[in-house]
């Protein structure tokens, strides 16, 4: 059965669920007796998706499809339709996402709710930068239509907008022409940092995907070493046999017991994954599924961090520091005595303005690490992490990672969050939103 | 008695270990021999009927045609979630996709309807009926007119399509009915006799009908979901016994594919009410279900 949790598994809330089953059923959002919040997919990591005491309005059974222009690649559905269902739609007609996040299992709603990004940032932008319309309800009954033409604001202030500005109901996307469904695609080991940033600098211009896994156990002159993936969408006729992706679905069944995963279990994974390749660098012409959502192989890998669960940080620095910031983070990861985590990304913003009145991505080096959640440890080394951002003038308490962030540092990452706060629906609020903005529960 | 628990151990572990191979080489035969059964099936283009389209176990079957491309025509009786539905599946890919609006109950209107179908889609070789309520069983042991609404939804409405579509078919020698009946027909419990007995009435009927038909060529399928998590259930407590309107859609889809009779969905309900049906009556009345 469906659980209204968060991807790290965290929090264990009690909600009262009401599902959303057409886009035009008559809610009485007014009428209901706690706050409410869209629900989507459950991929975000920490709170913004959770809504304690209050009314989680799931949006999974709003998962029409309206329209598909194969022409002109325009894409109209209903907010609950996932990724995997567009995708599994397009592909075959030579259309893909124009942005596309890590995994496939998230909604349309969440997608534009979180504003996005993938591996594509310097060239498409965010999610929302390829939303050309959709309809927003709030509790009060109105239905706005919102595109950059029409009731801006509102456009504005729902893409990034964390489901508070109300419930999307469908949304209008434009897709990206494809030629086939893979990718020419380049992995290339680097040694150290400085490696990482000219292997970087040098794909810019050549590739339009890039993204970088980096080994959290390595310390010293190695700290920050990884694999950088580079790729571009490819074109038939192709040399070589397309690399297909196996139909094989694992799927982690309960909670890892704790000695699973620990120091010397990652450590050992870390070496694994990134010992594994021989070459400096590595070719091959890899399907989209592979290429774009390596994770999704295996359902619920989230359950291998046991019953704790897990959180990730995320936080964005830019360039101008000489990666100053990014090393003394890896330093303290390496030195921290928390579980290393196997998952660390890398991937850098271009200048691609988001439309998002609270979007999160800004141009500059994005770095996402998980953490099992050892509990005060974990989130005082969070916080130490925060402080090094912010003095490097980064930015961190990304609201679809965040578990944790403090109303200080998200207010000194957000200073818009008052202009934003305006287009708050009065009916709706999150776990998270009352957190950061240092609310209680029953005062919405 | 510890050595006595390790040696039954192994013993299941071998036994485990053969019903695995066993199972992974029927599996595998089963798997090609259906793999065949379903090129032949979208190599057709077949013009479907969906009577109850904006069901929630309807939608997620009808997506299964859809995505074949082929020609659907679908009645509910909201017409804005009908054409919700609608627009749903002609993006999915169906080849055509026509609709009437109609509240089933207003069964006078069931002879155009079915000209209407067989017109629009120049004749007719699928039939799925999935409408149904699940009544408010307290209401109709008080008041025989809710109770006589019930048993008009659940049975009388399908006993009058499938007098049509029987006809039809049989005449035509070819086709394939499907109708959602629930495992609620197999035995009649305090809680909720009224839809149970009306599910009962379908199947039997079914049973019959299959019975006349197969003489002609004609497929009749008795779908009987367990619990399912669609808006028909959305204020009963989800216990672990349900499964979501997909499931149940791939369970239809594949009974129609290999025209089979009766089908419970998920299978393991087929042991469940076994059990449930051979209780003795003297036990089970006293029982509080
Ligand atoms: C393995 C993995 C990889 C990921 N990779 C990336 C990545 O590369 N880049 C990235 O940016 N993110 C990434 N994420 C995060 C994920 O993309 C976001 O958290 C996304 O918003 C989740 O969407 P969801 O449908 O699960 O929504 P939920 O998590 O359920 O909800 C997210 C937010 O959307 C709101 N919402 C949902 N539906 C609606 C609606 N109909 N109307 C209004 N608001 C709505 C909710 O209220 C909530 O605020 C990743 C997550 C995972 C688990
Ligand atoms: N859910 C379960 O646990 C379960 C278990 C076993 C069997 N079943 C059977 O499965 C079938 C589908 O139900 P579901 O679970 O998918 O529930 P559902 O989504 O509530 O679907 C029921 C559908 O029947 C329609 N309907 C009811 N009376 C009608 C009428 N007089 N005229 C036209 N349409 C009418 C409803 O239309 P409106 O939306 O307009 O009301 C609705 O679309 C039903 O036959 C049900 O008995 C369900």
């Amino acid at each position: 059965m469906k659980e209204y949790q968060s991807w790290g598994r965290v929090f264990h809330y009690e909600h009262k669920i009401r599902p959303v089953l057409w886009r035009d059923s008559d809610l009485r959002l007014n009428e209901l007796d706690a706050p409410v919040l869209p629900f989507g997919l459950g991929r975000s990591y920490g709170d913004s998706c959770l809504n304690d005491g209050g009314y989680l309005l799931d949006a999974r059974p709003l998962n029409r499809f309206i329209s598909l222009d194969r022409e002109k690649g325009l894409l109209r559905c209903e907010a609950g339709v996932s990724l995997a269902e567009i995708l599994k739609l397009i592909v075959p007609h030579n259309w893909f996402l124009s942005v596309t996040p890590g995994t496939k299992f998230i909604t349309l709603g969440g997608a534009i709710a979180n504003d996005v990004h993938g591996k594509n940032h310097a060239y498409a932008g965010t999610f929302g930068a390829h939303v050309t319309q959709f309809e927003l309800l709030r509790s009060n009954g109105d239905r706005l239509l919102c595109s950059p033409t029409q009731n801006t604001d509102f456009f504005k202030a729902t893409i990034g907008g964390l489901g508070l500005t109300g419930l999307i109901l469908w949304a209008e996307i434009q897709l990206k022409r494809i030629e086939s469904p893979f990718i020419e695609e380049d992995i290339i080991k680097f040694d150290n940092l400085d490696e990482f940033f000219e292997i970087a600098a040098d794909s810019e211009e050549a590739y339009e995907h890039t993204v970088a896994w980096i080994n959290s156990s390595a310390t010293g002159a190695s700290l920050g070493k990884g694999l950088f993936m580079r790729g571009n969408n490819a074109a038939p006729p192709f040399a070589e046999t397309p690399h297909q992706p196996s139909d094989l679905q694992i799927t982690v069944p309960f909670d890892a017991p704790d000695f699973v995963l620990n120091k010397a279990t990652m450590r050992a994974l870390n070496a694994l994954y990134y010992g594994q390749q021989a070459a400096k660098i590595k070719h091959r012409l890899a399907h989209y599924e592979s290429f774009f959502y390596p994770l999704d192989a295996i359902l619920q890998w989230n359950r291998g961090y046991g019953k704790r669960g897990f959180m990730q940080y995320q936080c964005i620095v830019p360039y101008d520091d000489n990666h100053r910031a990014i090393q003394q983070i890896l330093e303290k990861v390496a030195a921290s005595g928390l579980t290393p985590s196997f998952l660390n990304v890398f991937k850098t913003f271009g200048d691609y303005p988001s439309p998002g009145m609270l979007s999160f991505p800004r141009k500059g080096v994005t770095l996402a690490i998980d953490f099992a959640n050892e509990g005060q440890a974990t989130l005082d080394f969070q916080d130490e992490l925060d402080r090094i951002v912010l003095d490097s003038g980064g930015t961190g308490g990304y609201a679809a990672k965040d578990a944790r962030i403090s109303p200080a540092f998200f207010r000194a990452f957000y200073p818009q969050m008052d202009e934003f706060s305006q287009y708050v629906d009065p009916k709706f609020s999150s776990s998270f939103w009352r957190r950061v903005t240092g609310r209680r529960a029953n005062n919405q | 008695m510890k050595i006595a628990k390790e040696t039954t151990m192994k013993k299941n572990l071998i036994i485990g270990g053969v019903a695995a191979i066993a199972a992974a080489v029927i599996t595998k035969s089963n798997i090609e021999k259906s793999r065949a059964i379903r090129r032949d099936f979208v190599k057709t283009r077949h013009k479907v009927l969906i009577v109850g389209a904006t069901s929630a176990i309807a939608q997620e079957t009808a997506k299964r045609f859809a995505e074949e491309g082929n020609d659907l025509f679908l009645v509910a009786r909201n017409e804005a979630n009908l054409n919700a539905v609608a627009d749903d599946l002609r993006a999915r890919g169906a080849n055509k996709v026509e609709t009437a609006v109609l509240d089933l109950n207003e069964l006078s209107e069931h002879t155009g309807l079915l000209e209407q179908v067989t017109q629009s889609l120049g004749g007719l070789d699928i039939a799925l009926i999935a409408h149904g309520t699940l009544g408010d069983q307290e209401a109709s042991q008080s008041d025989f007119d809710i109770a006589r609404q019930e048993l008009k939804t659940n049975f009388l409405s399908i006993v009058s399509l499938l007098t049509l579509i029987a006809n039809q078919f049989e005449a035509q020698k070819s086709g394939v009915i499907a109708v959602v009946s629930s495992v609620a027909g197999d035995r009649g419990r305090g809680s909720n006799y009224v839809y149970g007995a009306a599910k009962a009435g379908v199947t039997t009927f079914l049973q019959g009908l299959r019975n006349r038909l197969s003489k002609a060529g004609v497929t009749v399928i008795t779908i009987k979901p367990g619990f399912v998590d669609t808006p028909m259930t959305a204020h009963i407590e989800k216990g672990p016994l349900f499964v979501g309107p997909d499931v149940i859609a791939t369970g239809i889809y594949q009974a129609i594919l290999n025209k089979q009779d009766v089908v419970y969905l998920p299978v393991f309900w087929f042991g469940i009410m076994s059990v449930i049906r051979h209780i003795p009556e003297g036990i089970f009345k006293r029982l509080s279900l």
